[in-house]
């Protein structure tokens, strides 16, 4: 089963790579990873993608426990929660399209963020299926790039992950 | 105080009650050595390879209970430590490594002796760090020994860059007293319903089993299990890390488990209705395949570690804290509950190891013309069995060898590498030993393929003044590799036998030892008291053995614990379901 944990870690040289070395010695596997500074500059805020059923998913969190960096983690699909991914997707527009691509990027709730005479870059945030959607909603032929930061998620409601907590 | 950074180190290590440090010099610390050259509070031990210095503070560290500390240069210094790091690191023993590192301008510039000693040392460490300015290095070094130390103890680098150790900067040092880490607080305490549901399943136990690891002997709770056994009358068994924490000559020890464990434990292991794991992890060598791990118990785990619990054996009664604490929490309260274990149920079962133990798993073919490797064993005990006696060990038969035959009594005195299995740690690690406890006879036990792995500490010996007894079981081969090829490689010894053999007793001699070479079983015990009787000279016992004795009882890699292969030395194989 497909997992989001959000993990706050000490924004230290070398953390991140304790967290990556953690899964690759142990075979466990990442499907996407992010990382940046929170608004307390020591810390930072990792979100990780992973894979595997129960037994696995609890031995990954205890492993990243145990690393001594790793201040704070949850397990957001335990509960309600929202994840959004940001794409950039540049697509070319060519005189005959350009009108098409737009409608669909508006479709998406995409936002055009570059133009030149035969490409638009597009900025489109949503859930991984929905970035999947459009990207299946284009012609192959059209995508000239795609760039994803793979998901971040919070936790809806009061719930919160942080030091106080 | 004002102190160079170099001189921050050596005082912060002297704050910390450091009395040995075990390294070699080079580039990257020589501001440090200099520092260690104007004070005489912190002893260095020179070593010949820093491995060895690694597992000399390593054999300390096991034997004391304190941390082990390790100096050595960038580099080759560091990537040489590098086993011996992982050695503590699978046997969970308090180091703390300071590494030379270049300076921090050069960093990553491919420097000479430089490579990414925190990068190397990252999976094989508890916590490791780089310190880039002077003003941190009190604090570090602080929680360098407060990380290695608590909670479940390993090793911790310190990767210090030579100019952060520079003569030329002078600044203010503190030692802080205490140190405190949100990102980090062991537990201490077990939660006492779990301890409670815990009694419960041990009252209700028909065949009950307790199963102890290093955790025993690293959380200092020997004592409290020895207590425990003895109130319920449970059968105990231990591991290879575990042994000598509870009496091994008392009538409830069952002995080692494991793949050359005995038969009585195995099979109890196989029976037994309630299994109480105490510092142990469940490693490969002790489970055997894991879906015949014991199928008919409810499981009882107690670590000081969350991550080692259900994570290879599904356990039903989960116990986080330090196993000393619980174990005595477990002791009160059964007394408070005014429980009792099922005596009845607990007589047959005694009943049923006895039946196990008549089997008599260990028993092998006397010989009065050869040495037999058990033999070997069974009169070294009978030599030191009245003295305060430390045995360390190489990997390979012989350490297996050791642990069936040697009846361990009190914790801390047989050290071993038993998670990495490292050849070369038996001779170095009891330099170790040999300097905290410099009154008590220190042996090894070792191999003629381990032991050249850092015979080069014989002059480190030689130096210090530090009288060991080696007792090489020299069969001509990689012992444990030959047993294997015999069994699963239809004889083929590829590149096991150790051909070349230096003359063991001329080159003790020529580093300034004694050398004894004894091939005759009869010749042996005098050999040992004489050997013993030399206390103030190491002495270097070439034991000539039978070359093609087998380690039984044995489980292959991926059996059931009921699966053992017994010596051909008893009547018949026995497979018993």
């Amino acid at each position: 089963m497909r997992h989001i944990i959000s993990i706050l870690l000490e924004n230290e040289a070398g953390a991140l790579s304790r967290v990556s070395g953690l899964f690759s010695a142990r075979g466990y596997n990442i499907e996407s990873l992010t990382v940046a500074p929170t608004e307390d500059p020591t810390l930072s805020r990792m979100t990780l993608v992973t894979r595997g059923d129960e037994y696995i998913i609890e031995q990954i969190k205890k492993q990243l426990n145990k690393l001594i960096d790793v201040v704070k983690l949850v397990d957001l699909s335990e509960g309600p929660h929202i994840e959004r991914e940001l794409m950039m997707i540049k697509v070319r527009a060519e005189s005959g399209m350009r009108e098409e691509i737009k409608r669909l990027s508006d479709i998406f709730r995409g936002s055009i963020i570059d133009v030149t005479s035969n490409s638009y870059t597009i900025e489109m945030t949503g859930d991984g299926n929905k970035l999947d959607a459009f990207i299946a909603a284009l012609d192959e032929e059209l995508i000239i790039e795609t760039v994803r930061s793979g998901p971040l998620g919070i936790a809806r409601g009061g719930k919160r992950l942080t030091l106080t907590a | 105080m004002e102190l160079t950074g170099a001189e921050i180190v050596v005082q912060a290590l002297k704050d910390e009650g450091v009395e040995y440090v075990w390294g070699y010099p080079g580039g990257a610390v020589l501001h440090i050595y200099d520092a260690i050259f104007k004070q005489d509070d912190v002893r260095h031990i020179l070593v010949r390879h820093e491995q060895a210095a690694a597992h000399a503070a390593d054999g300390y560290a096991r034997a004391t209970g304190k941390p082990g500390v390790v100096l050595v240069t960038s580099g080759p210094g560091a990537t040489n430590a590098v086993t011996g790091i992982a050695t503590a690191f699978m046997d969970s023993i308090p180091l703390v490594v300071l590494t030379g590192q270049v300076p921090t301008p050069v960093i990553g510039s491919d420097a000479f002796q430089e490579v990414d000693t925190v990068g190397i040392t990252r999976p094989c460490v508890k916590h490791n760090f780089l310190v880039k300015r002077a003003e941190d290095l009190a604090e570090t070094i602080k929680k360098a020994f407060f990380i290695a130390t608590s909670g479940r103890p390993g090793p911790v680098v310190v990767d210090i860059p030579k100019d952060v150790t520079d003569p030329g900067i002078r600044i203010p040092y503190e030692y802080p007293d205490k140190i405190e880490m949100r990102s980090y607080s062991p537990v201490e305490r077990g939660h006492l319903g779990q301890i409670r549901k815990a009694v419960d399943l041990m009252m209700a136990a028909e065949r009950p089993v307790i199963y102890t690891g290093g955790g025993v002997v690293l959380g200092n709770a020997s004592e409290e299990l020895t207590g425990l056994a003895r109130k319920l009358d449970f059968p105990v068994t231990q591991t290879l890390m575990g042994l000598g924490s509870y009496p091994a000559p008392d009538r409830q020890f069952l002995g080692m488990l494991g793949m050359h464990g005995t038969y009585e434990a195995n099979m109890a292991m196989h029976e037994t209705d309630v299994l109480i794991a105490i510092g142990a992890r469940f490693d490969d060598r002790v489970t055997g395949k894991i879906a015949s791990f014991c199928p008919n118990a409810k499981i009882i785990h107690i670590d000081v570690d969350p991550a080692s619990i259900s994570k290879t054996v599904r356990v039903d009664v989960p116990i986080v804290g330090q196993v000393r604490n619980v174990l005595s929490d477990m002791l009160r309260l059964i007394e408070e509950m005014t429980c009792e274990p099922n005596r009845e149920a607990l007589a047959r079962w005694w009943e049923r190891i006895g039946a196990w133990r008549e089997v008599k798993c260990l028993s092998y073919d006397h010989s009065d013309k050869v040495i037999k490797p058990q033999f070997a064993i069974e009169t070294l005990y009978k030599v030191t069995k009245d003295s305060d006696f430390y045995l360390t060990s190489d990997v390979g038969q012989h350490q297996m060898f050791a642990a069936q035959f040697y009846p361990f009594d009190k914790p801390r005195h047989w050290i071993n590498s038993g998670g990495l299995g490292t050849m070369g740690f038996g001779v170095p690690s009891a330099m170790g030993v040999k300097q905290a406890f410099p009154d008590a006879d220190v042996g090894v036990v070792t191999g003629e393929a381990s032991v050249q792995m850092c015979i080069q500490e014989l002059a480190t010996c030689k130096q210090y003044d530090l009288p060991l007894k080696i007792f090489l079981l020299n069969n001509g081969y990689m012992g444990m590799v030959r047993q294997w090829q015999e069994f699963f490689y239809d004889g083929r010894y590829s590149h096991s036998y150790v051909d070349a053999l230096p003359d063991f007793c001329k080159l003790a001699e020529s580093y300034g030892h004694v050398g004894m070479r004894i091939a005759n079983p009869a010749d042996l015990e005098d050999a040992y008291r004489e050997a013993f009787g030399m206390k103030d000279r190491l002495v270097f016992l070439d034991v000539v053995i039978d070359p093609e004795e087998n380690v039984y009882p044995m489980i292959e890699a991926g059996k059931g614990h009921h699966e053992m292969h017994m010596s051909p030395h008893l009547s018949s194989e026995r497979e018993l379901a």
